[in-house]
């Protein structure tokens, strides 16, 4: 059994680590803030969600498990909210010169 | 493992530290400062000092990070020009040597520094259980060391007497900060509204365990002003006119508190913020209480800025 939870920590961990780097890399290779904002996106749902998934076997206790899910969960919000705004600006004011 | 990956962090935030000095624009420079403040927020936690972590996180990173991002958005229409002024080649060389002695001089204390550097740990470890507060970092800043924080709520009161006295003649007693308008059914009043819930339960929630375990008033206080500022931003509330009474009084109530405490201290205990036997943990807490609005109202109200509407 914790063999199996050790090996779930190990792949999702790492799966999470892939995104942040994906999403490192699209900040900045990508030509433009829209799909800069995506590639961000993708790095903090995924990447963090996978890390959370990964670390939840880890720890001790449910209530430090609920926290974890809950960092999360707040960074889902953030994330999403504040890239909303960014793309808006973004797209009001046109491409930085 | 660990070893490498704290070099890394060491390397990452001298190398994000020249960057930021470096930077010729102001907006760079603040996002600079900000993932400075982040990245030492992860030294913090490596050094195991989880209450200034979440300090510099907070107040490092993110309050002062706002501020400076809000004075940079103010210096944009002038930036051009100052950029275009290039200081004569005595100023800079004196400049240039002015910082070279500082750097110096800190790096010649820091090398100096005895080892093992002198501490007071073990005492603070011995003392504890006479606070009856289980985080030793609390029990040295509301009890061993009172004065420092006493001293350091009243010097935030001062910064935002500083602020105020930016405000032009015509709006003195008035709103700080602009008016800010936002779309009623956009996501940064959505945000504004689902946010602030959760956020002050997890301000209260961090306040309280600061008694037992890393947390405390200015941690709180500074999530507080936060989702205060959020809904101010969204447009949701208003910003309140600075000559109101019951602002003044509730900017003044905290550290009023404290000296209250201080001074009854100093009747029955026999020393200015002394407290008396066994009543240790429950003025501490009261004071913490008493604080944590106070510190909540200036910290958004030096954010905020200075008075620059009138009342109505």
């Amino acid at each position: 059994m914790s063999m199996a939870l050790d090996l779930l920590t190990l792949v999702a961990v790492s799966a999470g680590v892939v995104f942040f780097l994906a999403g490192t890399v699209g900040l900045l290779r990508f030509p433009d803030a829209l799909t800069r904002l995506h590639a961000l996106t993708k790095a903090d749902n995924l990447g963090l969600g996978l890390v959370v998934l990964g670390l939840l076997p880890r720890v001790d206790g449910v209530l430090a498990g609920v926290k974890l899910a809950a960092i999360w969960l707040l960074a889902l919000l953030a994330g999403a909210a504040v890239s909303q705004l960014i793309a808006r600006a973004a797209r009001r004011t046109g491409p930085p010169a | 493992m660990m070893e490498t990956l704290n070099s890394g962090l060491a390397l990452l935030i001298l190398a994000l530290a020249i960057w930021t000095v470096v930077a010729r624009d102001t907006f760079a420079a603040v996002v600079g400062f900000v993932a400075y403040g982040l990245l030492l927020a992860l030294a913090w936690v490596q050094l195991h000092g989880i209450d200034v972590a979440l300090i510099e996180a907070a107040i490092g990173g993110g309050l002062t990070g706002a501020l400076l991002i809000r004075a940079a958005a103010r210096l944009r229409n002038t930036e051009a020009a100052t950029r275009a002024e290039r200081p004569g080649v005595p100023a800079r060389m004196a400049a240039a040597l002015l910082a070279g002695c500082v750097t110096t001089a800190l790096a010649v204390a820091v090398l100096a520094l005895p080892d093992p550097a002198p501490t007071l740990a073990p005492d603070t470890a011995a003392n504890m259980a006479a606070t009856g507060v289980g985080n030793p970092i609390t029990a040295v800043l509301l009890a061993f060391r009172a004065m420092d924080t006493l001293l350091e709520a009243i010097v935030v009161l001062i910064a935002l007497i500083g602020v105020w006295s930016f405000a032009p003649d015509r709006a003195w007693g008035g709103r700080p900060g602009p008016l800010h308008r936002s779309d009623p059914d956009g996501i940064l009043a959505w945000l504004a509204r689902v946010l602030p819930p959760i956020g002050v339960m997890v301000a209260i929630y961090i306040f309280w365990i600061g008694a037992e375990l890393p947390g405390g008033k200015f941690q709180g206080a500074s999530i507080l002003a936060a989702m205060w500022l959020l809904a101010v931003m969204a447009g949701l509330v208003d910003t309140p006119p600075v000559s109101r009474t019951w602002l003044r009084v509730a900017l003044v109530a905290g550290p009023a508190v404290f000296i209250a405490v201080g001074a009854a201290g100093a009747v029955f205990a026999g020393a200015f913020l002394a407290y008396p036997e066994g009543l240790a943990k429950p003025l501490i807490k009261l004071i913490e209480i008493a604080l944590v609005p106070s510190l909540a109202l200036t910290l958004a109200l030096i954010l905020a800025g200075a008075p620059e509407r009138t009342a109505k």
